[in-house]
């Protein structure tokens, strides 16, 4: 267990040194300054644009450090030759594919909560500066139920992060890990798609495998509470908790895969 | 940098690029715009529903005398199947696309279009059946206009004030409290748009109302020296006015010559005046 929250803590510390934070400073101003002008262009409609846009950023934001730093966690240690040093350690190949994934989501989890401030940060601003009885919504304008949103964007990004270390233990291109990740990050939006391709096609075969596929990859789009949460529609929370269970036992899945392959090569 | 600045500035002043007047709209099937937007349909929606906005003020405020809004209603279409809760673009597209040449589409059907759409999406608000009865309102077609009146008033948490709006419209469909009192409904909507739009509205309705009394004066006018007047000015020295009658923006009314008609000036932000529920 110490092992293994050495290698997260290694694996954060690196993350944080590796321009992780900019993306967090770039994300802030940018929403910071695109509040004052989307106010001039959007007739009203400030504070759900900007709560989209908020939301979106925070996704796509944490979905390219998940894929770009989740496809070099393990592919880089090899290519860099600095596997031997730690293997040479009293690390378990078990620990150390785990004290990865953790330092990686505790990464982003650190980075989430930053823009979440930032974000909260630029509601509560608007809040303040917009006149009383100006505008009418159908949520508050500081939301605490945003927070669902952002907590469910955090889970997905955990099983984005669990998708790009499967491909990264063994694959030795960290471009094609990428490819790959970001394919089942697409794949896993069209879980609708999938599973009613049998109104499309008349192969009963083809609606087979289309319904075979929605099980088997990632559905990301069931973490996607991002419209209910700005328009301030309830989210079941037995829907969150069955979600999350989902995402936790995928993860765990992936993880014990990647365990098994990473424990199965021979770096000699 | 400075260089860089430089030479844009340069380039702006010295060759002068062909502005593209065309508005092009590459994705217009909803179905495939949702697929592409994967998990940023909210975001997709906003920027359509921006882009909306600046087709209706572009095409709007532009000098041209024919007015076209043929992308109205498709990109009201997209940002709506993107984010079906979006009350403001049904609510701006009922009121706009429903709205007579030039300050709307002229097209009815389309507004009635998207707000089906929306009581689809939303079949818990009464404010889109609502909406429809405004359409037909506006359209002079009383008897469908109370009978969407009638299905938001059956809707759950409907207000009071719906049932009543069934007997008006039916008898008094037209009528210049009527439409009054249609507007003035829609002051307490949450839409901060809908609202502005609903005030500029009730603001022409009082300035329907002034051009009635003139009319009504400079018929007198006529009644007692066997002429229209020629000027405001003959109609103040014949008592008949105080001052020089402005309309609520504070442009002055203008005086047909040799007919007596009363009109707004084509220079006040409140032109043209709308023909619903004038007499």
């Amino acid at each position: 267990m110490r092992s293994i929250l050495h290698v997260a803590t290694h694996v954060f510390r690196d993350s944080v040194r590796d321009k992780v934070l900019y993306s967090i400073v770039a994300f802030a101003v940018i929403l910071m300054v695109s509040s004052f002008l989307i106010g001039q262009l959007t007739a009203g409609q400030d504070v759900k644009i900007i709560k989209d846009l908020g939301l979106a950023a925070m996704s796509l934001f944490g979905l390219f450090i998940a894929i770009f730093i989740g496809v070099g966690l393990v592919s880089r240690e090899i290519e860099r030759r600095s596997i031997y040093a730690v293997l040479a350690k009293p690390v378990r190949r078990h620990e150390f594919v785990i004290g990865k994934y953790l330092g990686l989501v505790g990464t982003l989890l650190a980075n989430l909560a930053v823009m979440a401030v930032a974000y909260y940060g630029v509601l509560e601003y608007m809040r303040f500066v917009m006149p009383p009885g100006q505008f009418k919504v159908t949520s508050p304008v500081v939301d605490p139920k945003l927070l669902i949103g952002i907590g469910m964007i955090a889970a997905e990004l955990a099983l984005v992060t669990a998708v790009a270390l499967f491909w990264s233990t063994f694959s030795s291109s960290a471009m094609l890990s990428a490819a790959l990740t970001a394919a089942m990050w697409v794949a896993g939006q069209f879980g609708t798609d999938l599973r009613n391709f049998d109104q499309v096609v008349k192969s009963p075969v083809a609606a087979g495998i289309g319904r075979a596929l929605y099980y088997l990859l990632p559905n990301f789009a069931a973490f996607d509470v991002k419209s209910q949460v700005v328009h301030g529609v309830p989210v079941a929370g037995g829907y969150i908790a069955v979600t999350l269970l989902y995402g936790a036992a995928y993860a765990a899945m992936l993880l014990t895969a990647s365990v098994f392959i990473f424990s199965r090569r021979d770096f000699k | 940098m400075a260089g860089v600045v430089g030479l844009q500035g340069y380039r702006e002043r010295h060759f002068r690029t062909v502005e593209v007047d065309e508005q092009i709209l590459y994705v217009r099937a909803p179905s495939v715009m949702m697929r592409l937007a994967l998990s940023f349909k909210d975001v997709f929606a906003d920027l359509y529903w921006i882009r909306a906005i600046q087709h209706y003020g572009t095409t709007r405020l532009s000098s041209s005398q024919d007015k076209h809004y043929e992308l109205l209603y498709p990109l009201l279409d997209l940002a709506t199947s993107l984010d079906p809760r979006f009350s403001i673009a049904y609510r701006f597209g009922a009121l706009f696309l429903s709205e007579g040449a030039p300050g709307g589409a002229n097209r009815p059907d389309q507004a009635v279009a998207l707000l089906q759409k929306a009581m689809a999406a939303n079949p818990e608000r009464w404010e889109y059946p609502y909406d429809i009865g405004f359409v037909y309102y506006r359209n002079r077609e009383y008897s469908k206009a109370a009978e969407w009146f009638r299905k938001a008033a059956n809707v759950p948490g409907g207000p009071s004030w719906l049932s009543p709006l069934i007997a008006v419209t039916m008898t008094q469909g037209g009528d210049l409290r009527t439409s009054r009192f249609l507007w003035q409904n829609l002051l307490s909507s949450e839409e901060r748009w809908v609202r502005t739009a609903a005030e500029r509205r009730l603001t022409q309705l009082d300035a329907i109302e002034q051009i009635q009394q003139l009319q009504f004066l400079t018929s007198q006018y006529q009644r007692r020296y066997g002429n229209p007047p020629p000027t405001w000015d003959a109609m103040i020295k014949a008592g008949l006015l105080r001052d020089l009658p402005k309309d609520p923006t504070g442009v002055e009314y203008v005086l047909g010559q040799g007919s007596g008609t009363v009109t707004i000036d084509g220079a006040s932000s409140l032109a043209p005046l709308p023909t619903e529920g004038a007499p």
